[in-house]
């Protein structure tokens, strides 16, 4: 499964494209603590988070996850819109809370 | 004496969303050398808890990396308060962040784990109110 193929789930919507949409991905990882993601989102990971500042962006960019999946509708600002454009980062949106988001995106992966 | 390449970063006290310019550049810079990946994820992860630390406790400071054919060090120095107890601090989930600092997803004690676990070699240097000073190694 690659990342613009998450866009076709239900309830997933695209808030910004980066620039691997076609980037396969590894597996789905949840966490809210930044610096626990930071040593723990495995690289080319689906990222599913309520945290939606800046720092989510850098961590997933050092941390080479694929995408990241904002649950809870967590919103982007307008800053956070401009630094996921400037890393290349997509970013997806959805009401969904993180288990029932990452469960979507894990069974997509297992097809 | 090795020849290394020298960069030196200034790391902004005040702004949470800045912190991350320094690994991302350093970052960025290695890719283009072909180090390897993983020391890249971990060169990366080591600085970018290192920039975050020295927002969230001290007042910013500097970060100075040398990068050699086969290591790279970074020297992280900052003027803020000093660590009182350091083996208490590089135990995981031990923190003294603040309610900003962790409203912002940070503050969950794994900063200086991270670090240490990023790195092969790590040196703390640190005394209570003139500054800490980390010097981390990762070989490639």
């Amino acid at each position: 499964m690659i990342v613009k193929d998450i866009a076709s789930l239900e309830g997933i919507t695209t808030v910004i494209e980066g620039d691997a949409m076609d980037r396969e991905i590894s597996e789905v990882y949840c966490c809210d603590l930044l610096s626990v993601a930071m040593g723990g989102a495995p690289e080319g990971s689906c990222w599913c988070t309520v945290m939606a500042n800046m720092n989510t962006l850098a961590v997933a960019a050092l941390a080479d996850c694929a995408c990241i999946v904002l649950c809870c509708n967590a919103k982007c600002d307008d800053n956070m819109l401009m630094k996921a454009k400037n890393e290349g980062i997509t970013v997806f949106s959805t009401e969904l809370p993180v288990f029932k988001a990452a469960l979507e995106v894990h069974r997509a992966i297992e097809g | 004496m090795e020849n290394s390449i020298h960069l030196q970063y200034t790391v902004d006290g005040t702004d949470f969303t800045k912190a991350g310019e320094a690994s991302s550049d350093v970052k960025h810079k290695l890719k283009k050398l072909n180090v390897p990946t993983d020391a890249l994820r971990r060169i990366a992860l080591a600085m970018y808890e290192g920039e975050i630390n020295m927002v969230a406790h001290a007042d910013g400071g500097t970060i100075d990396v040398d990068i050699y054919e086969d290591k790279l060090t970074m020297v992280l120095d900052d003027v803020g308060p000093g660590i009182q107890d350091v083996d208490l601090a590089i135990q995981e989930g031990y923190s003294t962040a603040s309610q900003e600092v962790r409203s912002l997803g940070f503050g969950a004690g794994m900063g200086l784990p991270n670090m240490k676990r990023s790195s092969d070699e790590m040196k703390i240097e640190t005394e209570i109110n003139v500054g800490t000073k980390i010097t981390m190694t990762v070989y490639y």
